[in-house]
């Protein structure tokens, strides 16, 4: 991209999940706010996330966390050049609040809206503390809801090279630590408890996806964790869930480093970044910088608050985005269900 | 005062321009696009339309619930942006006593009905008539400009007719619902987007004569939130932005569960039955 005369400020909204996020993000890199609410102890008590109940919670407080943002950033509204709001994938209930408000503030305020690809928000998340970072790279992309690994042609062009088939791996995670009896949410929990545990005590399977090597499935692993469960039960042998924990992490995570680097080696990455929520995942950054440092690849990531949902990613992507000239009318409506790629 | 009204609460979408007893502006439509594809396209429409500064308005109303819960939610995240982006307070109007104030004279019983699923109603009871508040009406009626004001004995006098809450809204099936229009024993018109769905289930409940409104006024119009808006902007009844959440009258169905959950375990404990006891 070109140098940058003109100073682009991007107000940006984030609610497709149990986040309501807002933030004001200068030149796609530059982070001046990121405020994010998080609804995670409402959710704990059902184990999982409610819609109905999350997008309560957004209403609640959208324009708080909008205006602690504004408030942060040391900006008033009309310093905004543009208003960017996740409008998919996720919850359909929680994305119209975000896509709704930020419609009615770009609308009273005059200001272009962009429409951002969550997903795509969490790629761009490795531009704010890698100002040196540019595509092509390769990412892997783990979250709560979605895995997929994608190669970063350019800005805003992506190739998706594997997705998941069933289950995302941050879902497998939330399943199995219910069923040791961590608790929700999974992923952080299961990472604690991992560090004491033996990770080669209980061999899980790794799947692999027979017509396409770069696709993921961890359903299966899921039900192996659960049947070896059940089959300690019966036997009446008493498990550590330590040993569980770490033991199905290392699966998870040895199939995402095997998938990666494969992709890698087949399409000559020298820069490979990860992004969301598993992202975080301390065993899965080692891991994966391990295995990019023995191949000579530059590897990228976010620091934890940039790697769970946040406004920050958006309003990176939503410049891009923004400088590409795409523009959102008045009727943009959220879509759950949104493709990476698609407008 | 220049009032910026809308309402998502059921299947129409409306938004309104009212500006003292002026209506300068209003677009209602009932289609089978989201509210989220029509609210703020419709509102650009009426601004571009009637050459509105929105920096000049003074009050935005907002039907407040309750209503789908989707709807609602989309026309308050609406109108917390505006309110956030304006500097300006929301009224937040009840959503059945706008739909009601669409047959604003009727001395009958009007029932609005809006359709709450799982064989309920959000519904409530209302009629019109004069005044008792002869200070209020006055005041009411200067800033109106209309001249003479009604005495206090409830005559017309050129003031606005107060609109009665019979019944405050409510969510209750059809069944409760005829039992307490048939309480009340006197002529009824029912309106809203409920009618259709719920009428055959009620029409043999009634003991009272009924009617229904025509489509001029049988669903929600913004232009009377407006109305119920400037209302409350003068009884200082106005919230801001930031605080303002919709009127479900409904918890989600997630915490409903839980809470029959909790309440079963109760009973079970009464009757002494420990969660872990055995038969």
């Amino acid at each position: 991209m070109d140098s940058v005369k003109e100073e682009v400020l991007i107000l940006a909204v984030e609610t497709s999940c149990d986040e309501t996020a807002a933030a004001v993000v200068r030149n796609g890199r530059d982070v001046l706010s990121n405020v994010i609410y998080s609804q995670i102890d409402l959710h704990t008590l059902y184990g999982g996330v409610v819609p109905e109940i999350a997008s309560r919670k957004h209403i609640e407080k959208i324009c708080p966390v909008i205006r602690k943002a504004l408030s942060d950033a040391g900006t008033a509204l009309s310093d905004i050049t543009a208003v960017a709001v996740t409008y998919g994938p996720g919850l359909v209930g929680a994305l119209l609040v975000g896509v709704s408000a930020a419609k009615a503030i770009a609308f009273a305020a005059e200001k272009p809206l962009v429409g951002v690809h969550h997903i795509e928000g969490h790629i761009c998340a490795n531009y704010i503390e890698n100002k040196e970072l540019e595509p092509p790279f390769l990412c892997l992309v783990v979250s709560g809801g979605h895995s997929h690994l994608v190669m970063v042609k350019d800005y805003g062009v992506y190739e998706i090279l594997g997705r998941t088939r069933d289950d995302a791996a941050g879902e497998a995670f939330d399943k199995v630590a219910r069923a040791i009896g961590l608790g929700y949410p999974g992923g952080p929990k299961i990472d604690r408890v991992s560090r004491s545990g033996n990770p080669d005590a209980v061999h899980f399977p790794r799947a692999k996806v027979d017509d396409n090597v770069y696709d993921f499935s961890f359903s299966g692993l899921k039900s192996a964790v659960l049947n070896y469960l059940n089959g300690c039960q019966m036997k009446g042998v008493e498990i550590d869930p330590a040993d569980v924990a770490a033991s199905f992490q290392k699966s998870v995570v040895d199939v995402l480093v095997e998938h990666s680097m494969r992709a890698a080696a087949q399409y000559g990455a020298k820069k490979f970044a990860i992004a969301g929520g598993v992202a975080s995942n301390s065993h899965l950054r080692e891991a994966l910088e391990a295995a990019c440092a023995e191949r000579g690849i530059a590897f990228y990531r976010p620091s934890p608050l940039l790697c769970t949902d946040n406004a920050a990613m958006i309003g990176a992507a939503g410049y891009y985005e923004y400088r590409k000239g795409t523009r959102h009318g008045w009727d943009l409506n959220a879509v759950p269900g949104l493709k990476l790629g698609e407008r | 005062m220049k009032i910026l009204a809308l309402d998502s609460s059921g299947l129409v979408a409306g938004v309104a321009l009212t500006e003292d007893d002026i209506l300068i502006a209003e677009y209602t439509t009932d289609y089978k696009k989201t509210h989220s594809q029509t609210l703020l396209p419709m509102l650009d429409e009426l601004k571009k339309m009637v050459e509105l500064d929105l920096y000049t308005v003074d009050v935005i109303g907002v039907a407040a619930g309750p209503g789908s819960f989707t709807g609602l939610r989309i026309g308050a995240a609406t109108a917390k942006g505006l309110g956030l982006a304006l500097g300006v307070k929301l009224a937040a109007v009840p959503t059945v006593d706008a739909l009601a104030y669409n047959l604003y004279g009727c001395e009958k019983v009007i029932c609005p009905m809006m359709d709450a699923r799982r064989g309920q109603v959000y519904t409530g009871l209302y009629t019109f008539a004069a005044r008792d508040d002869a200070a209020e009406t006055e005041k009411e009626a200067s800033q109106a400009g209309s001249g003479a004001a009604e005495a206090g004995t409830g005559e017309m006098r050129g003031g606005y007719l107060e609109m009665r809450v019979l019944m405050e809204q409510r969510a209750m099936s059809v069944r409760d619902l005829a039992d307490a229009v048939n309480r009340l024993g006197r002529e009824t018109v029912f309106l809203g987007d409920g009618v259709p769905v719920c009428l055959e289930a009620l029409r043999p409940l009634l003991q009272v004569p009924f009617a229904l409104a025509p489509s001029s006024c049988n669903r929600q119009r913004a232009a009377a939130v407006a109305v119920l808006a400037g209302r409350m902007a003068k009884q200082g009844r106005l919230v801001e932005a930031d605080a303002f959440s919709p009127e479900y009258l409904r918890v989600s169905q997630a915490e409903r569960e839980r809470m029959e959950a909790d309440e079963a375990q109760r009973e079970r404990m009464k009757a002494g039955i420990t969660p872990h006891a055995r038969a």
